[in-house]
């Protein structure tokens, strides 16, 4: 079943740069998608305007069967509590608690005054306990998120994520700060989340390598325009040329180990 | 190419001491300023002070005056710059990018603050001393105004700087407007706001005992007093009181900040 669906999409940013033009591609519930392509390509661009974080400027987006574009502010709200957000910078509140960061995941359906003043059911605090633990932070709990390392802050953003019980999570380059450990545990967090919640997983990536081991499907994107759409096994050193432009020699060699293992 | 820029770079340097040292001189010619007997006053300027202007015996029964109009000056700094905060809150987090409403109120309220913080305290002192007459109202008010100007200046940097990532992810959760200001904006920017408040206060207390000579209250109109009645020994005693009160209060904002940041 088709979960996402962005037809035609264009955004322009005053008069002369164009970051997206006429991008087409569809999600279906559950499925892993990386999108892959050079700095400045789009791809932030691309996955701000999924939830509206940034409006469009043309086509349309259908998630869950609502088009996300036409949306007043209420009812905007209410698909953005469907949809979680990771950041590649983790947008954490850092001198809040490790527990507090994560129940921030639950504002959106709290009213003004329960949210304003922080105010969290029994069960809330529970279910986030446990996607704690499930992330492996149990002894972070109660730290303040400055005191946490990377990985372990990414963890929270997922956690934050999670809480929101989301069919769909937006990953803006969520281990382009990460050291290689760190960017695996990240990486088979989300893998999981999507094989064993199902959630469809959308993921913004620089490194080629990952996106081809973790993804089932990758889009590639260069000059905000779509240029691949395709499974990892049908990626050829040609479509890699064509996403990051002339000067992929290196990671070509890359492409073909990957295929080997 | 090279030797062009570092030798067009040593030229603008030049250019500007050039400029400098041009209008030093240009403005001791039309002031008419002798540099020779300025310098040479100062010696006669510190033999009078050391010979006059200290506290003597006597001056000690007036010390119970002194005091009561130090904490009348303290007290007016204290309230004036808490009570320009609490405005200064609500205008920075309507004039910051990252919280606006939108941006016809943003530049509204950035308007009006830069206008509160151009307008000098003492520029204020006198503006007010037509409506309120030569009172303590009259400087609560004139501080007032330069402190509100001037914190929402900092206040509004301040949010700018720290919360701009968790403002974003609680947009992406669905949050309401008032959730992101109390969850996320004041929990990260409160320790720097304080700073600032606690900055405001001693700077305030400094200016509160200039405006006194305008208004003719605190402890700027007591040294004023007994100044031009000659009462040199007293007026020291005032200045001593003032610089142990300002020491006083910087150690103590100064030990505040460390525990707080």
């Amino acid at each position: 079943m088709t979960l996402l669906e962005v037809n035609h999409v264009s955004k322009q940013f005053g008069n002369e740069t164009k970051a997206l033009s006429d991008v087409n591609f569809s999600v279906s519930e559950g499925e892993f998608v990386s999108i892959i392509g050079p700095s400045g390509a789009g791809k932030s661009t691309l996955l701000r305007c999924i939830n509206r974080m940034i409006d469009a400027s043309n086509g349309e987006i259908i998630f869950d069967n609502m088009n996300v574009m036409n949306l007043k502010k209420k009812e905007l709200k209410m698909v953005r509590t469907k949809i979680g957000m990771i950041f590649q910078h983790y947008n954490l509140v850092n001198r809040l608690s490790v527990i507090e960061n994560t129940l921030h995941g639950n504002l959106g359906k709290k009213s003004t005054i329960a949210g304003a003043l922080g105010l969290y059911s029994q069960e809330e605090k529970e279910q986030a306990v446990k996607i704690l633990s499930t992330l492996g932070l149990d002894e972070h709990i109660y730290k303040r998120a400055d005191q946490l390392s990377g990985g372990q802050k990414q963890r929270v953003g997922i956690a934050r994520a999670l809480i929101q019980n989301p069919r769909m999570m937006l990953c803006d380059e969520p281990i382009a700060s990460l050291d290689p450990n760190s960017a695996k545990v990240i990486m088979d967090h989300l893998r999981n989340i999507s094989t064993t919640m199902g959630i469809t997983v959308l993921v913004n990536l620089h490194q080629v390598d990952v996106a081809l081991k973790y993804s089932d499907r990758v889009i590639g994107i260069n000059h905000g325009q779509v240029v691949f759409n395709g499974t990892p096994k049908d990626i050829t050193k040609d479509d890699i040329q064509r996403i990051y432009g002339s000067e992929a020699e290196d990671l070509i060699f890359d492409i073909g180990g990957i295929h080997a293992s | 190419m090279q030797a062009d820029f570092f030798a067009r770079k040593r030229k603008n340097s030049l250019g500007f001491f050039g400029i400098l040292v041009a209008i030093t001189v240009g403005a001791i010619v039309i002031t008419e300023y002798d540099i020779v007997k300025g310098f040479e006053s100062l010696p006669r300027a510190v033999t009078w002070a050391l010979g006059n202007f200290y506290p003597t015996q006597e001056s000690l029964v007036k010390f119970p005056d002194i005091l009561s109009s130090l904490i009348e000056t303290l007290l007016v700094s204290i309230a004036a710059t808490s009570i320009g905060a609490v405005f200064a809150l609500f205008f920075a987090i309507m004039g910051s990018n990252t919280t606006r409403v939108n941006a016809f109120f943003g530049s509204i309220s950035r308007v009006i603050a830069t206008l509160f913080r151009n307008i000098d305290v003492a520029a204020w002192a006198l503006i007010l001393l037509f409506s309120f007459g030569q009172s303590s109202l009259t400087g609560y008010f004139a501080l007032f105004f330069g402190s509100f100007g001037f914190l929402t200046r900092a206040f509004v940097e301040t949010i700018d700087e720290v919360s701009g990532g968790s403002v974003e992810a609680l947009r992406a959760t669905g949050a309401n407007y008032a959730s992101i200001i109390f969850q996320s904006v004041i929990p990260s920017s409160v320790p720097q706001m304080l700073s600032w408040v606690l900055f405001m206060i001693e700077t305030n207390i400094r200016s509160a005992t200039l405006i006194g000579l305008l208004t003719g209250s605190g402890i700027g109109f007591t040294f004023n007093l007994y100044y031009k009645s000659l009462n040199y020994d007293i007026a020291s005693l005032v200045v001593v009181t003032i610089i142990v009160s300002i020491l006083l209060i910087e150690s103590i904002s100064n030990y505040v900040r460390r525990v707080i940041l």
